[in-house]
């Protein structure tokens, strides 16, 4: 019977190794696999499970977690949503997580790795870990004064300290109730991302740096920067300013926009043709020193290249291989020159800061659970696209548009604007893109700004930059400079 | 006088006595002199009670520390309830060890501690779901039943070892056993008692008394088995005609192993449970094999059981479901299906989750898998301790059979060997098709893991195993036995 028993013996050793390598291969080898399965819901779970940290603007949760008496134990409040949607994102068990709650996740959720100390005693304790929380670099009443200027008109605004790169403002319209998608019933949530999703003007998406548009007129001056830092130019070197110009191999012509022949004389100063935005001078300006020259500065101004604040940018684009033609459209804006908000912001800061631009950043201090900071981002330079000369002669300029220019509507009483308007063509029926950009006190920056109304603000092709755009930066200045 | 210990000699055909030396935690055996095996004998309180002692205290402790984790972790704070859960359990173990010492003194001394230890982790699971329920405002709650479940089969399992002082004289009842077996295991399928369950029909119900006769069965079979192939080994043994070199058994000594296997098709057919059906055919397959030694009983029986497998499989319908969810658990189809492989999915995705390390007691989300509490026990357990966990478990799984297996090793009387063999198989088979069937080794089935899952019928089954291989273990004389005549 011993044989027997030893067989036996064999048998159920080879039943529970068998069980040792089923569990192995579940826990261990396709644990990642399984885990990964939309389906198994319990990742999304553990992210409720910690109290997530809060979103500060000055000292204020924009987001924040509140016990709530169900499975998740928290729930994603947004105070002040829409206005912050852009900043914020959402986080929602069902639709994942987007914005600064997706970028910070780590932190918020007290999964970084700075975290570590707080994640060894949830450990031993068994209480779980808090999120850490994050106070946003975002001016409350310049935020509110672009929000509020921006009305119903779609677009963005994106405002920022020259001299430490920290965004003031971030602003995009139409915005979205970040409460609705954070909602624990599936089917309210799934519903309102559904709406959110046919919604006119793409709530969902982040027009301040996720969206790219035709600059128009602001991208002259890109243009000008590049043509002053040749040395060759100045912005009292003259160009030809004909009433209509033949783009060169082309049967088109290009004229000046609405405000006539652009001073009226045969001739326009660099500094005349940006005062009154003239295009035809710009076109010429452009041809002259070349597409290398301009893409150079572009590039040093941050074009091609995403940026995080932690947000992740798109790109913008300037073109490469173009004929004369469309390098001279492109000279004043048009033809395939894609740009964000952010990325002109960026360059009126540069300019603000005396050619230095500063790494735009949202986060001002990451802060543990018992207030400890965490992390504390320190300003940084993100590039030298311009020198300090080239930055003053352009200040130049941009103060003359804003006090007897084409951008005259964002003057300040008392403070010295610097600024541009942009109105981009996008097609023979479609809407303009209305822009302006610049920077206040000129002599003594604290806020640039850029401002893009898109699909005309409403007014097809009626609006102007300076009417529609010009007034929102306005407010913006004014909330920050406190006037 | 070593020779004389061998109370009952083997009657039949096995070898007389057991040739094993050296058993039972004795190093001191192998060299013993006469004068030392008379101290032994003499000695009241054998070593193997304080070991039982020593391990029993770690598994209460242990239970104590998964109940405090559990209260800590999901009520922050530790209540009164927590005695609740841990003095039955500790003090009826306590108390049973007493009972040992005084009755069986020789008995193994690792079977209880471990018991108590996987009784234990149960109870702790279940509790630690329904802590869940009560905050979620649910009303479904196991614990209270478990515990007094627990109480009641411990003190049967102790009624056994005091009530039952040979096991020997069962073999007397081989016949009653027979039918009480199968009367037990067809109970369910009386329309006026029997109860489906979750699609199984394997309960009875008397009021709000429901009850699975079916777990009961397997010790009654058992002990029928045991009794029956004692009588019959020498016929059963004898060989028949040669057939391509292999030789069969008698027509007639087929008889039996068909008998089982219809009864388990009827099974299968009648309560819709492929689980129990397959967990008394290979029972009675090993149990054949040990008793006559002929593998062609081996080979004849798993070729009946696969046959009767592919063929339900093919013919009925929720056999069909059960194949396919287990070879495609996360096609869509089945896991959106109704009975489908949700549970099955749930489960895995669940002890995934877990890891290696676990989440920890009260740290993941077991409540997910629908029938946590009994069914899909492991998968809670994986997902809240881990593979280590389940590693730890399954350690203390093998560990309990293979001491009843030493027993069939040790034991010098053939009809206490087939019976501790049998009772300690039928507890790995059932943990293998539990555990195979979370973890997709065969398709899911409606069993319960013995001693863990929440369930009265299995708990009380099970501790009785545990008070017949307690009792059974008690008269295996550790002493040096004669060496020679090895075996078959």
């Amino acid at each position: 019977m011993n044989r027997e028993l030893k067989r036996v013996s064999v048998v159920i050793f080879a039943m529970f190794a068998t069980l040792f390598i089923s569990s192995s291969a579940i826990q261990a080898i396709y644990a990642d696999t399984l885990n990964q399965d939309q389906r198994n819901v319990r990742s999304a779970y553990d992210n409720y499970k910690t109290q997530r940290g809060a979103l500060l603007v000055d000292g204020q949760p924009i987001a924040q977690s509140v016990k709530s008496d169900d499975v998740y134990k928290y729930l994603r409040k947004y105070k002040t949503s829409p206005m912050y949607s852009a900043a914020t994102g959402f986080s929602s068990v069902y639709q994942g997580q987007t914005g600064l709650e997706s970028a910070l996740q780590s932190y918020l959720a007290g999964q970084n790795s700075s975290q570590f100390f707080e994640q060894i005693s949830a450990v031993l304790s068994g209480v779980p870990a808090q999120g850490a929380s994050v106070e946003l670099t975002i001016n409350p009443k310049a935020q509110k004064a672009a929000w509020d200027a921006l009305g119903n008109k779609k677009g963005a605004v994106v405002a920022i300290d020259p001299m430490t790169g920290n965004i003031l403002a971030w602003v995009s319209k139409p915005g979205f109730n970040a409460n609705d998608l954070a909602s624990h019933s599936g089917e309210a949530s799934t519903e309102a991302y559904n709406t959110l999703l046919k919604a006119n003007g793409n709530p969902l998406l982040r027009k301040t740096d996720n969206e790219l548009y035709a600059p128009g007129s602001v991208f002259k001056l890109l243009v000008a920067a590049a043509a002053l830092e040749t040395g060759e130019w100045q912005p009292d070197s003259t160009l030809s300013n004909p009433p209509k110009f033949k783009l060169p191999a082309t049967n088109t012509y290009i004229q000046n926009s609405g405000e006539g022949k652009c001073g009226g004389a045969a001739t326009a100063t660099i500094a005349t043709a940006l005062r009154l935005s003239c295009n035809i001078p710009f076109a010429q300006l452009g041809i002259a020193i070349g597409e290398d020259t301009i893409a150079s500065q572009a590039e040093k101004f941050g074009f091609g290249k995403t940026v995080k604040t932690p947000l992740v940018s798109v790109a913008s684009v300037y073109p490469r291989g173009m004929d004369e033609a469309q390098l001279g459209l492109s000279s004043f804006g048009q033809f395939d020159v894609r740009v964000t908000p952010l990325q002109i912001a960026m360059m009126s800061a540069a300019i603000a800061n005396k050619g230095t631009l500063m790494k735009p950043n949202l986060i001002e201090t990451v802060l543990s659970s018992n207030l400890a900071t965490l992390n504390k981002p320190e300003p940084s330079v993100y590039s030298e696209p311009i020198s300090e000369a080239t930055a003053g002669k352009l200040t130049e300029m941009m103060v003359g548009a804003v006090a007897n220019g084409v951008s005259g509507n964002a003057a300040i009483k008392g403070v010295t604007v610097a600024g541009k308007t942009g109105t981009a063509q996008n097609g023979a029926d479609q809407p303009y893109t209305l822009w302006f950009t610049g920077f206040a006190p000129a002599e003594n920056p604290q806020v640039a700004v850029a401002v893009v109304v898109a699909d005309g603000g409403g007014m097809g092709q009626n609006g102007r930059g300076n009417s529609l755009a010009a007034p929102v930066a306005r407010a913006v200045m004014k909330a920050v400079l406190g006037k | 006088m070593s020779n004389a210990t061998s109370p009952v000699g083997g009657p039949v055909g096995g070898p007389v006595g057991s040739p094993v030396g050296g058993a039972g935690g004795n190093p001191a055996a192998a060299n013993a002199t006469s004068t030392v095996n008379i101290a032994r004998i003499v000695r009241v309180v054998p070593r193997n009670r304080n070991i039982e002692a020593i391990l029993l205290l770690f598994a209460i402790g242990l239970n104590a520390f998964e109940l405090a984790q559990i209260q800590l972790a999901i009520i922050e704070k530790l209540t009164p309830e927590f005695f609740f859960y841990w003095l039955p359990l500790s003090f009826i173990a306590v108390v049973f060890h007493m009972i040992l010492r005084q009755r069986a003194s020789e008995a193994d001394s690792l079977i209880l501690p471990i018991a108590v230890a996987i009784n234990g982790l149960g109870l702790s699971m279940i509790y630690r779901l329904d802590l869940h329920t009560i905050a979620n405002g649910g009303a479904d709650l196991f614990g209270y039943k478990q515990i007094a479940w627990t109480a009641v089969a411990m003190a049967a399992s102790a009624a056994v070892v005091i009530f039952v002082p040979n096991h020997l004289f069962l073999r007397r009842y081989t016949f009653i056993a027979m039918f009480v077996g199968v009367g037990l295991l067809l109970l369910p399928s009386l329309p006026f008692l029997g109860k489906n369950i979750n699609g199984a029909q394997l309960w009875i119900a008397l009021g709000d008394f429901t009850f699975q006769p079916g777990e009961i069965a397997k010790i009654a079979l058992t002990v029928f088995f045991a009794g029956y192939l004692v009588n019959r080994q020498d016929s059963l043994a004898s060989v028949g005609r040669k057939v391509f070199g292999v030789q069969l058994p008698r027509g007639r000594e087929l008889g039996p192993i068909l008998a089982i296997w219809a009864a388990s098709l009827l099974v299968l057919v009648l309560q819709r449970d492929l689980g129990t059906s397959l967990l008394y055919f290979g029972l009675f397959i090993v149990m054949i094999y040990v008793a006559t030694g002929r593998s062609i009983y081996v080979v004849v029986g798993l070729g009946m059981a696969v046959t009767g497998a592919l063929v339900a499989s093919r013919v009925m319908d929720y056999v069909t479901g059960r194949f396919d969810s287990w070879l495609n658990p996360f096609k869509p189809e089945n896991y959106d299906a109704v009975g489908g492989s949700y549970q099955l999915a749930q489960g895995l995705f669940g002890m995934a989750h877990g890891g290696i390390l676990g989440t920890g007691l009260g740290g993941g989300l077991p409540h997910l898998v629908p029938l946590a509490e009994s069914d899909f026990i492991i998968a809670a357990i994986g997902e809240e301790l881990g593979l280590a966990g389940l590693f730890a478990l399954l350690v203390l799984y093998l560990l309990m059979v293979s001491r009843g297996i030493r027993i069939g090793f040790n034991h010098s009387d053939d009809f206490s060997r087939l019976l501790a063999v049998g009772l300690s198989f039928v507890i790995a088979l059932q943990l293998f098709i539990v555990f195979g069937g979370v973890t997709r080794v065969v398709p899911l089935t409606g069993l319960t893991t013995p001693l863990l899952a929440a369930g009265g019928s299995s708990l009380l089954a099970n501790w009785v195993i545990i008070g017949l291989l307690l009792r059974i273990s008690n008269t295996v004389k550790t002493g040096p036995k004669v060496i020679g005549a090895v075996g078959r």
